[in-house]
Order: structure tokens, then C-alpha cells, then sequence
């Protein structure tokens, strides 16, 4: 017998007002069919409610889906609780419509890896189990 | 008869002669919404179809054809993008440019917080005031928006739902302000809560003081604004959200039906307010399963108006929709694709009898539509109107084998789904049950994992993609500057206003809020005295309560 693995623990949540929550859904999902443990957050969630959630859920990631264009608030507010917490070692990923620069100012700043609408499921799977084993 | 037994046994024989030879690639062959597709249609697949009650002339019962007689040849559809960003000032430069290229009505996008009914000071609007669309907190606001722009000619959409009957009030006192008589101002507002719950999630009350203020709002205009679309019942979120064709078309039309029960219940009559219910439909990428959801939803709405609900008047049985391309069928990936993708998808909405058309930038999976960009998208659709030819004659696809058992399996689809409904014990008990959020995530992951698994080829995503692509064009960024702006003015706004007028419109939303006078005329008067969204909202929030959401994936 194998070693039990730690089953990683991902917190899935739409922060912003806007409520598009098929793209949080679907890698919600992608991510539980992938043997992980997924609390899905729902919409509406301030990056307080979030980083609370996280903690108390102690999970490995948190993922974030953005379509609302808020993603400049939202992403650095979220990092500076968790650090403020010190909570840091929580992975935080996203994905939705963020435009490249915007990708890569947010990557050098502490987001670990955002995602745009076309991703496959397969490559985020992929990325949390990397995330996971990296830590 | 003959025909279509000639035809069964034919067929198969030229099936193995066929297929003896050349035989099939591996497909898989189905619609966008997963439906299987033989390779060929025939007398027999539509044997049952009668002309004259299944089809009819255009203008005529049961409308599969056409809602108006003359259709395209006596106007073309209204075309109309939906637009908005920054502030009003911002968007009413944007809208006098769509004019002045032809565009032949107005659709306003709001930005995520006038959606929601906060005002750009509220702390959860932070980085989300005119990002997504324009951001409107008072009167004050619409008098911009529509700055110039008379609102006795020019008829406006506006995308708002829970707090419609707020922008509909600042809407028609920017108009009294102009000079304007309601009852010349035309219009839409959005005002289609069930869907909010179902699938675009941008709901503030519970379901059932929400359709009290849907009632309350089709009774004020069909005396008051007789001119005015009261709700647009819209299966566009639906299918955005992941649904198929066929539950698009079955969840929007139960919708529809759960407003008519809920007019008949509040005491109205239904010719009376059925007229000025209109709908909204997704165009997605399957070309003749679209066109087949639009023609069979016009034939069971006319049916159901006639025989479930006694409709009398002709108007009352018409299915007039709006259409918007699929935003969700755009890439990121060589965005410039995208124009192509549309001009399908409009040109299904038109060979499907729209009323009036949106059709996406190709850039709006990246952002918001740059000038170029929406030219291109309204060019689009002047080239399908003037250039094509496929305005020439109505409903040209009628009588298509394949078309016409699209339709009437689109058609058997939709009844199936609406007994799923009634066993459900209704709309709002299916919204309460989850059952269509779950229905809508079941059909949006089957979708990606077709994509995945390549059974779906998105061109330049998951076939002929470029290796290091790089974006070549534009995009329009939104001045963080609008924030702080919109924020100061709304500030401005309230030190500024009369607060003894603000207290007694107050008073008076309250009053009728929790009895059961209409609310319409209270809301009026909360804009005259430069009430902002979000305070307007507190006040009905205070006497109807906020709805939560049960989260499923």
C-alpha cells in the first residue's frame, strides 16, 4: 500500500458583485473529480469573507474567479490579509477575463498563477497537485 | 404520407450504398448543445408537421415564421449595442458615436454596483465603479447618460433587473425633464428577476416581494407608459451560464409563464400587460439549432398565450425578442476570430426573425469594446442586412427538412422540460430546489469536457493554436480616476439635494413598500428629489430582506 497522500484542500470563491459563476463552477468541479477537497465559496465574497474562510478551512489554495474587471482590488487585498494573518503560506490562484499585463503585474506581486477562459480544467488540476507537492 | 414511407426506405438503402463506399469520419456529429445529427434529412422527419397550424404566414397564428407580416421588408431589425463604461459623461460620447454610424436604438450596460443597487460610495463597490458598464448613482446621472439624445425618438434598453423599477423611474424623470411625456418615451428594462436567480446572480430581494415589484411595474405602465417593454424575459444568461439551446429556450419561456400567472394573480388583465412582455435569446454558434429555437419559441408561446392563459389580443400571443451573440462562444486566443464567430451567430438571429440585434466585439473576452471594435461588430450587421440578401424574402429556411424537425424537436424539448418544472411545483420552487442552477452546471461541464477531450473544436484554442501568440490590437482600459470621481459627485449629490423632500419620498417608498399600494409612483418621487440608487434600494432592502443563495457546483 501506498502511502497516504494528503488530500489538498482548495477554497473556491467569486469575490466582486457580478455573479458570472460558470467558469468557478466548472474547475470547482474539475478540481472535487480530481480527488481534491473543494469548498466552494459562492458569489459575492469580500476578500475578507475569503481569507477567513481559507483560514478556518485550512486550505492549501484559494482560487479566485474574476470577470468583473475588479481584479486589481481584489487579488493585492486578498494577499495583504493572508500576509496580515499570517496566512501566507496559502497558495492564491484565479482565472477569468484579466488582460495580460494585468496577468503579469498581479503574478509579480504574489498571485501564484492566473488562468484565462480558455485553460483546460486538465492544466489547473495539474497546477494545484504542483502547487501542493511544492510545499 | 407516401412520400415520407418512400423516403424512410430509400434512405437506408442509400445510407449502405453510400457508406459502402466512403464512409464517415468519426465526428462525433452534434449540435452545440450535444444533440445527435443524421447526415440527412427527409419527408419523413417531418410528416407530422401540418403548414397551417404548425407554421402558419408570418404575422400570423401560431407566428413560426414571423411575428409581423412584412418582417425585414418592411424595416430591418433594430440594431442596438448594449454599451456602457466610466461614467455618464464617458458613455454618452460612446453612444452619440453608435448613432452617428447608423446604430438605430440604445442599450445601456450598467457597471456591477448600479446592478446590485449600491451606490459608487458603497465599500463594495470598490474597484468595480465603471468598470463593466457605465456607472449611474441618481437622476442627476441619466440626465448625462442621455445628454442630447431625445427621448421621445430614439427607444433605450437598459440591462437592469433587481433595482429596475429604479432605473426605470430615473429613466422617465430624464425624460420629464426634457419636456417629455411618458407616454412617448419607448423603452426596455431587463426586469426579468427569475433568470437572475436561475443563472446571472445578480438578484438584491427574495423571489416574491421581487415579482410583486415586477407586478407593480407592468401595471404603472400599461397606463402610464403604454410605449414601455416592461420585462424582457431573458433565456441570454441562461445559455451564457452553460445551459443547452433547448433549456435556454424551456427555462426562459417557464419564466415567461410564471410573469403572466403573476399579472393574472395581481388582478391584471392579461391583454392588458402581455403585449409589452418581450424576450431576450443567446445566438451561439450551431446556425440551424438556433434558428430552430427561435421559430419554435415563438410556436409555443403563441400557443400557450391562446389556450393556457385566454389571451385575446394578437399582440398578446407575439414572441418579439432581442438577440445577443454568445459572448461565451468568443477566445481570448486570436481575438480577431471573433468577428467571424458573430457574423454566424447574427446571421442566425436574423434568418430566425429577431427584432433586434447585439452583436459582440471581438474584443469584449478581453474587455470592454474599443470604438474600432464596436464599429466592426455594428458593420457586421449592417453587411447582414444590406449586403446579404437574406433580408429579401421572410423566414427562409421554412420548410427545410432539417430545419422544421429542429424546430419541432426543439419544441417536444421544451414541453418535456416545462412538466420537469411542474413537478418541481413551479418556477420559484424549482429556483429554490436548484434545480435549474444544477440542470445549467451539469450541461456547462459536459461542454468542457467535449473541449477537452476535442468532441468540441474551438479554432485557435484547442486546434490551430498559435504557440507564442501575441495580442495585436487595442484594448480599452477604464481610468481608475472614475472611481474617485464618481464617488466625489455622489457625495456632492447629497449635501447638495433638499433632505426634508428625501425624507418624505422616503417615507412614502416605506409606506407602500410594506402595503400594497404600487410602488412605481414613490420611486418616481425618491428620483425627482435625487435619491441614489443604493438608498432607494436600502429602503425596499429594510421591508423585503436580502435573498441568499444556496452555492452548488
Amino acid at each position: 500500500m501506498a502511502e497516504q497522500v494528503k488530500t489538498q484542500r482548495v477554497l473556491v470563491a467569486k469575490p466582486g458583485l457580478d455573479g458570472h459563476d460558470r467558469g468557478a463552477k466548472v474547475v470547482a468541479r474539475a478540481l472535487r473529480d480530481a480527488g481534491m477537497e473543494v469548498i466552494y465559496l459562492g458569489l459575492h465574497q469580500t476578500p475578507e469573507q475569503i481569507v477567513q474562510a481559507a483560514i478556518d478551512e485550512d486550505v492549501d489554495v484559494i482560487g479566485l474567479s474574476i470577470l468583473s474587471g475588479a481584479h486589481m482590488t481584489v487579488f493585492p487585498k486578498v494577499i495583504e490579509l493572508l500576509n496580515q494573518r499570517g496566512a501566507s503560506d496559502i497558495k492564491v490562484m484565479g482565472g477569468g477575463i484579466i488582460p495580460a499585463d494585468d496577468i503579469a503585474e498581479l503574478e509579480r506581486s504574489g498571485v501564484t498563477k492566473l488562468f484565462t477562459s480558455e485553460a483546460p480544467t486538465s492544466q489547473i488540476v495539474e497546477f494545484v497537485r504542483s502547487l501542493v507537492l511544492a510545499c | 404520407m407516401m412520400e415520407a414511407e418512400r423516403f424512410e426506405k430509400e434512405k437506408s438503402r442509400w445510407l449502405e450504398d453510400t457508406y459502402a463506399s466512403s464512409p464517415e469520419s468519426d465526428g462525433p456529429f452534434i449540435t452545440v448543445s450535444g444533440e445527435p445529427v443524421d447526415p440527412l434529412y427527409g419527408p419523413a422527419d417531418v410528416r407530422d408537421l401540418d403548414y397551417e397550424s404548425d407554421l402558419g404566414f408570418p404575422g400570423e397564428f401560431p407566428y413560426t415564421r414571423g411575428t409581423r407580416g412584412n418582417m425585414y421588408r418592411g424595416r430591418p431589425w433594430t440594431m442596438r449595442q448594449f454599451s456602457g463604461f466610466g461614467t455618464a459623461r464617458e458613455t454618452n460620447r460612446r453612444f452619440h458615436f453608435l448613432l452617428d454610424r447608423g446604430q438605430t436604438g440604445l442599450s445601456v450596460a450598467f457597471d456591477m454596483p448600479t446592478i446590485m443597487g449600491r451606490d459608487s460610495d458603497d465599500p463594495l463597490s470598490e474597484g468595480e465603479v465603471g468598470r463593466c458598464g457605465v456607472a449611474i448613482d441618481s437622476v442627476v446621472d441619466m440626465q448625462t447618460l442621455f445628454d442630447s439624445i431625445p427621448l421621445d425618438r430614439i427607444t433605450t434598453s437598459m440591462t437592469t433587473n433587481a433595482p429596475a423599477s429604479i432605473m426605470l423611474a430615473f429613466y422617465l424623470v430624464t425624460g420629464e425633464r426634457q419636456g417629455v411625456r411618458f407616454g412617448d418615451m419607448g423603452g426596455t428594462i431587463q426586469n426579468d428577476i427569475l433568470k437572475e436567480y436561475i443563472a446571472q446572480k445578480s438578484w438584491i430581494f427574495p423571489p416574491r416581494p421581487s415579482m410583486r415589484i415586477t407586478t407593480d411595474i407592468m401595471a404603472f405602465c400599461s397606463t402610464e407608459v403604454p410605449r414601455w417593454n416592461t420585462i424582457s424575459i431573458s433565456g441570454y444568461h441562461i445559455r451564457e451560464a452553460g445551459s443547452t439551446a433547448a433549456q435556454e429556450l424551456a427555462f426562459t419561456l417557464a419564466d415567461g409563464m410564471a410573469y403572466v400567472q403573476a399579472g393574472i394573480d395581481a388582478g391584471l388583465d392579461v391583454d392588458e400587460f402581455a403585449p409589452r412582455l418581450s424576450f431576450f435569446f443567446n445566438a451561439h454558434m450551431d446556425i440551424f439549432e438556433e434558428i430552430a429555437k427561435y421559430r419554435a419559441a415563438r410556436r409555443i408561446w403563441a400557443r400557450v398565450m391562446k389556450e393556457r392563459f385566454g389571451a385575446k389580443k394578437e399582440e398578446s400571443l407575439l414572441l418579439r425578442f432581442h438577440t445577443q451573440t454568445a459572448g461565451c462562444s468568443l477566445t481570448a486566443s486570436q481575438p480577431e476570430n471573433n468577428i467571424v464567430r458573430t457574423a454566424y451567430e447574427g446571421l442566425a438571429a436574423v434568418l430566425g426573425g429577431t427584432q433586434s440585434l447585439h452583436t459582440n466585439s471581438m474584443d469584449e473576452v478581453l474587455a470592454l469594446p474599443t470604438e474600432k471594435a464596436v464599429e466592426i461588430a455594428l458593420r457586421t450587421q449592417q453587411i447582414i442586412a444590406e449586403e446579404s440578401g437574406v433580408t429579401n424574402t421572410i423566414d427562409p429556411l421554412g420548410g427545410s427538412y432539417f430545419v422544421e424537425h429542429l424546430t419541432d424537436r426543439m419544441e417536444e424539448q421544451a414541453l418535456r422540460y416545462f412538466e420537469e418544472i411542474e413537478a418541481q411545483g413551479g418556477v420559484l420552487e424549482a429556483i429554490e430546489n436548484s434545480y435549474f442552477q444544477r440542470r445549467i452546471a451539469d450541461a456547462a461541464y459536459r461542454y468542457q469536457l467535449e473541449i477537452e477531450n476535442g468532441d468540441r473544436v474551438i479554432v485557435g484554442v484547442n486546434r490551430y493554436a498559435h504557440e507564442d501568440e501575441r495580442l495585436d490590437i487595442e484594448l480599452l482600459k477604464i481610468d481608475p480616476a472614475v472611481e474617485c470621481e464618481q464617488v466625489q459627485a455622489v457625495g456632492r449629490l447629497r449635501v447638495e439635494r433638499s433632505a426634508a423632500a428625501v425624507e418624505e419620498a422616503m417615507v412614502e417608498l416605506r409606506r407602500r413598500a410594506e402595503g400594497t399600494e404600487n410602488l412605481m409612483p414613490a420611486v418616481l418621487d425618491c428620483a425627482r428629489t435625487h435619491m441614489t440608487v443604493g438608498e432607494i434600494t436600502s429602503v425596499m432592502k429594510d421591508v423585503f430582506g436580502e435573498y441568499e443563495e444556496r452555492s452548488i457546483f
